[in-house]
């Protein structure tokens, strides 16, 4: 018995075959289609864990795009998936961030893992991953190289939280004869501000962690936890911790229905 | 009576249905004074003959027109109102004799300004406060004030005797609407939230009181049978949902539709459209221009600063609707409803234990997606606590 959880973001797709703990997971790019993505990723997901379709009984997803997969048995949003993925991951995480394509979260959970608050950013790219891609771009790179570039460098502050103005901000600064590497902590500095005061719009709990496909940059992780004054807890599996929180809901589904106790939800990748 | 769902959707259509209705009654030579908020007195404008009749813009087109005088950065409800007053596309800012604005919130105040270039215009000074006896005192002056515009502009009359009669009809016509909301309070509900909605926004564009008020019980009677008969219009066991913030109704109905797709059910408008010029009637028996300053000053409109009845209404309303979950809807750049957010939030969720969400919004659809999301997240919030 298996279930898998898809995460459809605006930018990657993560998909997560699990039995009660983590077996196989994939991370494609989106595209134009996110129903497309979604069925790819799938397929992806049992060629490489070998596990046949007929042995899947349940399918949930998650993201932006959950409404287009029709042949999932139940949408969920990814604030609860989040949530409960970053749990599964983490059982004393009480806060999650999660800094996606799109939007950016921040989740309040209660002792059972349950979401007890959430505020999500205003329907604005400012502080997102596209935020980031689009800076990266102006430096002539993509996301994963602005930690190479801001390790180490002195920050050139970025005033403007919008990615309009941001854009004309940077290469004005560019202009000036800014380094580029100055300016990519600068950009990393902006997401981590941004986040921050997301955070306190939520009783900012330990453990706190932090998720989505921002949490792989490094140097964010670390800005953030200077300005917070905690730790973020960042699992081997962040970026797919959606995936997982949709996977994990239907396992105690199949799992309820079969009558039997609820999945441990134990530590699987804790540090 | 007909269908329950066929009556609320030409209900539904009251707004629209009123053009024809005014223009008989301006023919018949009705005058008629248009209003932009609740804090209009109706009795006084009722009582000289008048028709009165709500201007507030809710739909989208006619912004862009008026952000040729207006900032981007101002509220979709300012701007809506303004640009149907300079295109010319709502008849009955049209066929308004009278306009009526209070100085509730500063943009309003301002747009009147432009507003009494294209038309009578009379602004009422509403204080800002409502725990000082000057308070009821001034805006006592100010209702005096408008009777007389209204009589001098229009060539009416208001005696105390006709003043006196209003005020009993439209207390009679918040008795019988808060009868028909207060339906909600069973569990599950009879309606569903944006049915309730719709009937109770049909109220300030029926200009035959009698007939309405006749209407709406009939349909009061109509529900109850249905319901009684096992006849059920909603799910049980879903999270019932008070919402409470901003003026809302025509394009902002989005937010109504969305809740209730997504698993909620709202039981209770704790806003302009619902209870908030409905819980509190006129006192019948006091001096007619005392008792209205009272009621009107009362309602507890987050342009009053404290604002300490709007609390005091919630914790009520949350009680006897058994509410489990509140959502405050603030238009976009309504500072005070959306200052006001932190005490009502602190508030739902420290002194009644229940979850609270703020949804800023405006008159596009162009949040719906972001929108559905969150209301979506918050009902998978508060399910595992109502099943």
């Amino acid at each position: 018995m298996y279930s898998v959880g898809i995460d459809i973001g605006s930018v990657a797709t993560k998909a997560v075959i699990f039995n009660g703990g983590i077996i196989e997971s994939v991370i494609i790019p989106t595209g134009w289609s996110p129903r497309d993505a979604s069925c790819e990723a799938l397929e992806r997901l049992l060629g490489k864990s070998g596990i046949e379709r007929e042995s899947i009984q349940s399918i949930i997803v998650t993201g932006y795009g959950r409404a287009l997969a029709d042949f999932a048995d139940q949408a969920i949003t990814e604030i609860a998936c989040h949530g409960r993925g970053a749990f599964f991951l983490n059982n004393s995480v009480r806060t999650v961030l999660d800094i996606g394509g799109q939007d950016s979260k921040a989740i309040s959970l209660d002792e059972q893992g349950s979401v007890t608050d959430f505020v999500m950013n205003d329907k604005c790219a400012a502080g997102t991953g596209r935020f980031l891609e689009v800076m990266a771009h102006l430096l002539g790179g993509e996301v994963q190289d602005l930690d190479r570039m801001a390790a180490g460098a002195e920050a050139q502050t970025i005033t403007n939280m919008c990615t309009v103005f941001a854009e004309s901000e940077v290469i004005s600064l560019l202009a000036r004869g800014a380094s580029k590497e100055s300016i990519a902590r600068g950009i990393l500095e902006s997401i981590a501000s941004r986040a921050v005061t997301l955070l306190g719009r939520v009783t900012m709990e330990q453990q706190l962690a932090f998720t989505g496909g921002a949490s792989r940059s490094a140097v964010l992780q670390e800005l953030i936890e200077q300005k917070i004054r905690a730790k973020l807890f960042v699992s081997p599996h962040a970026q797919i911790a959606g995936a997982v929180g949709a996977a994990l809901t239907g396992w105690n589904a199949l799992l309820r229905k079969s009558m039997t106790a609820p999945a441990r939800e134990h530590n699987v990748s804790a540090h | 009576m007909e269908s329950i769902k066929g009556f609320i959707e030409s209900l539904s259509r009251a707004r629209e249905n009123g053009f024809s209705e005014m223009e008989q009654l301006k023919k018949s030579g009705k005058k008629v004074v248009g209003t932009y908020c609740l804090f209009a007195p109706y009795e006084v404008i009722a009582a000289s003959g008048a028709l009165p009749v709500s201007l507030c813009g809710m739909k989208e087109e006619p912004i862009a027109p008026a952000e040729k005088h207006l900032p981007r950065n101002l509220c979709p409800l300012i701007k809506s109102s303004y640009g149907y007053a300079i295109t010319g596309t709502c008849p009955y800012f049209f066929y308004s004799d009278l306009v009526v604005g209070e100085t509730t919130c500063d943009g309003k105040k301002k747009m009147f300004e432009y507003l009494g270039r294209i038309t009578p215009v009379h602004v009422m000074r509403l204080p800002d406060s409502n725990n000082r006896e000057e308070d009821y005192t001034n805006w006592r002056k100010e209702i005096r004030y408008l009777k007389e515009r209204i009589e001098k502009e229009l060539g009416l009359e208001i005696t105390d005797e006709k003043l006196n009669d209003s005020i009993k009809e439209k207390n009679e016509e918040r008795r019988v609407f808060r009868e028909f909301y207060e339906l909600s309070k069973l569990d599950p509900p009879p309606l569903a939230g944006l049915e309730v909605f719709r009937v109770l926004f049909s109220s300030g564009y029926a200009f035959d009181k009698r007939k309405q008020i006749e209407t709406i019980r009939d349909l009061i009677s109509a529900i109850k049978d249905a319901y009684t008969n096992n006849k059920l219009r909603t799910q049980p066991g879903r999270p019932r949902i008070l919402i409470t913030g901003c003026p809302i109704g025509g394009a902002t109905e989005k937010v109504l539709r969305i809740i209730e797709e997504s698993g909620g059910t709202i039981v209770c408008f704790e806003n302009c459209g619902g209870t908030r010029d409905r819980e509190e009637l006129v006192d019948e028996q006091a001096d007619p221009y005392e008792a209205l300053a009272k009621k009107y000053l009362n309602i507890a409109c987050s342009c009053m600063s404290p604002n300490e009845n709007r609390i005091t209404m919630l914790s009520r309303l949350i009680d006897e609707y058994r509410v489990d979950g509140v959502i405050d809807v603030v238009l976009q750049a309504c500072h005070t409803y959306n200052v006001e957010t932190y005490r009502i939030k602190e508030f739902v969720r420290q002194e009644k234990h229940i979850p609270y969400m703020a949804v800023e919004t405006d008159y596009s659809q162009g949040d719906e997606g972001q929108m559905r999301t969150r209301i979506r997240a918050f009902m998978e919030m508060l399910e595992p606590r109502t099943t």
